[in-house]
């Protein structure tokens, strides 16, 4: 571990990137076991469903960084685990560009 | 007879991925996490969540400040330089001769700013604009104008608008020439026959063809304009004050200068993102325009 200490990995970083390539993975198996056709939506571009992860992502992203600019990472809620474990407001924002997620892939 | 599908090609695209895994995605990586924690070097890092994200988005802030400030300068940068470029690579392109030996020598005499390293454009402004010794510092000030990139920042504005101008206008022109050259004889002739004016030939002819090659441009100026570095930092580095400070010199003088790698780390990945976005948009709208003349092409056929 000491090799990658200049990495400075955390729990939640870690968590993010495995759940970032489990997703590309997905979708990968997913290309290649149900070939799909590009289709026009609320952009009129054609996209696929690469094209609408992409775009889903990006807009997470966004919402996330307008979020903690304009309305801040207050605590909302504890959870009652042990010495309970604060809830950032910021979870309202992941909760908002999974919406926005879904809505995408539906809709571009 | 069907053909069988087979995938193993990708094995071949397999370095590449190494490659780009060890130089891109493992820093990129890295800078994800560092922009999630706060350092004090020795490789001992500290949780601060989205610290970072909160001050740099926070124009009360140190960080907020310098980022918004730099991010404007930035933007106003690009939006300027991409107005002289573009009009001015456009006439240029429409004043180059069309055959016979002088195209060449057009078009060499275009590159050769082109040709030249980032750093060395930098120190020839920087010793052309000098007041003491510098051609044109030298030839304003006995003009009787009060010119020092130094310390004015209006001066420091114009050198280095003119010094991007001067590196970077020959590409939207050479781009332009490109495109026109590509105009079939044919419709000129029509509008000669028409007795179009030369400003009806611009607008109807010219300019539809050349939309293309001058939409590359823009996107190609305005990212190099937006992550422009070198060439600043070595004229004015970033003065006076903070007046030509912009976001990637920022940047630098966040993560090398203070070695806040938590703070420049939050910075890159943003403006990363702000980079992302608009090659994605340019992207789109490059293909799509192509795409929405092919089925007309294929009508016509």
């Amino acid at each position: 571990m000491e090799s990658i200490a200049w990495m400075a990995w955390t729990a939640p970083t870690a968590i993010f990137f495995v759940l970032l390539a489990m997703t590309l993975s997905v979708m990968t198996w997913l290309a290649v076991a149900y070939p799909e056709a590009e289709r026009v939506g609320i952009l009129r571009i054609p996209t696929t469903r690469g094209d609408r992860l992409f775009i889903s992502l990006i807009t997470a992203a966004v919402i996330h960084l307008v979020w903690i600019g304009l309305v801040g990472t207050d605590t909302i809620a504890a959870l009652p685990i042990g010495e309970g474990i604060e809830l950032s407001s910021l979870w309202l924002a992941t909760v908002i560009s999974l919406v926005s997620a879904v809505a995408i892939f539906r809709t571009v | 007879m069907d053909k069988t599908i087979n995938q193993k090609a990708w094995f071949l695209v397999l370095p590449v991925f190494l490659v780009v895994a060890f130089s891109a995605i493992l820093p990129l990586m890295t800078v994800v996490n560092y922009s999630m924690q706060d350092t004090f070097g020795n490789n001992q890092f500290f949780w601060n969540g989205v610290g970072w994200f909160k001050e740099l988005l926070d124009p009360s802030t140190d960080l907020g400040e310098r980022f918004l400030a730099s991010l404007g300068r930035n933007l106003f940068f690009s939006a300027v330089i991409l107005a002289i470029e573009v009009p001015l690579g456009i006439v240029v392109a429409l004043s180059m001769p069309r055959e016979g030996w002088r195209v060449a020598a057009c078009l060499v005499i275009m590159a050769l700013p082109l040709l030249i390293p980032w750093n060395v454009v930098g120190t020839i402004w920087q010793i052309f604009g000098r007041p003491d010794i510098g051609l044109m510092g030298y030839v304003l000030n006995s003009i009787g104008l009060n010119y020092n990139y130094v310390s004015n920042e209006f001066d420091a504005w114009a050198t280095v608008i003119v010094m991007d101008v001067w590196h970077w206008t020959s590409l939207v022109a050479l781009l332009c020439y490109a495109g026109l050259k590509s105009i079939p004889d044919a419709y000129y002739q029509a509008a000669q026959i028409d007795g179009a004016s030369r400003w009806a030939v611009f607008t109807a002819i010219q300019l539809p063809k050349m939309n293309r090659v001058l939409l590359i441009a823009v996107l190609l100026r305005f990212m190099d304009s937006f992550m422009i570095y070198t060439e600043p930092f070595v004229v004015t580095g970033g003065g006076p004050g903070n007046s030509t400070t912009f976001v990637s010199i920022e940047l630098v003088k966040i993560a090398l200068g203070q070695f806040d790698l938590g703070k420049a780390a939050a910075l890159s990945l943003v403006y990363n993102l702000i980079i992302i976005i608009v090659c994605w948009v340019f992207y789109t709208v490059m293909t799509n325009a192509g795409a929405e003349r092919r089925p007309v092409d294929t009508g016509a056929k």
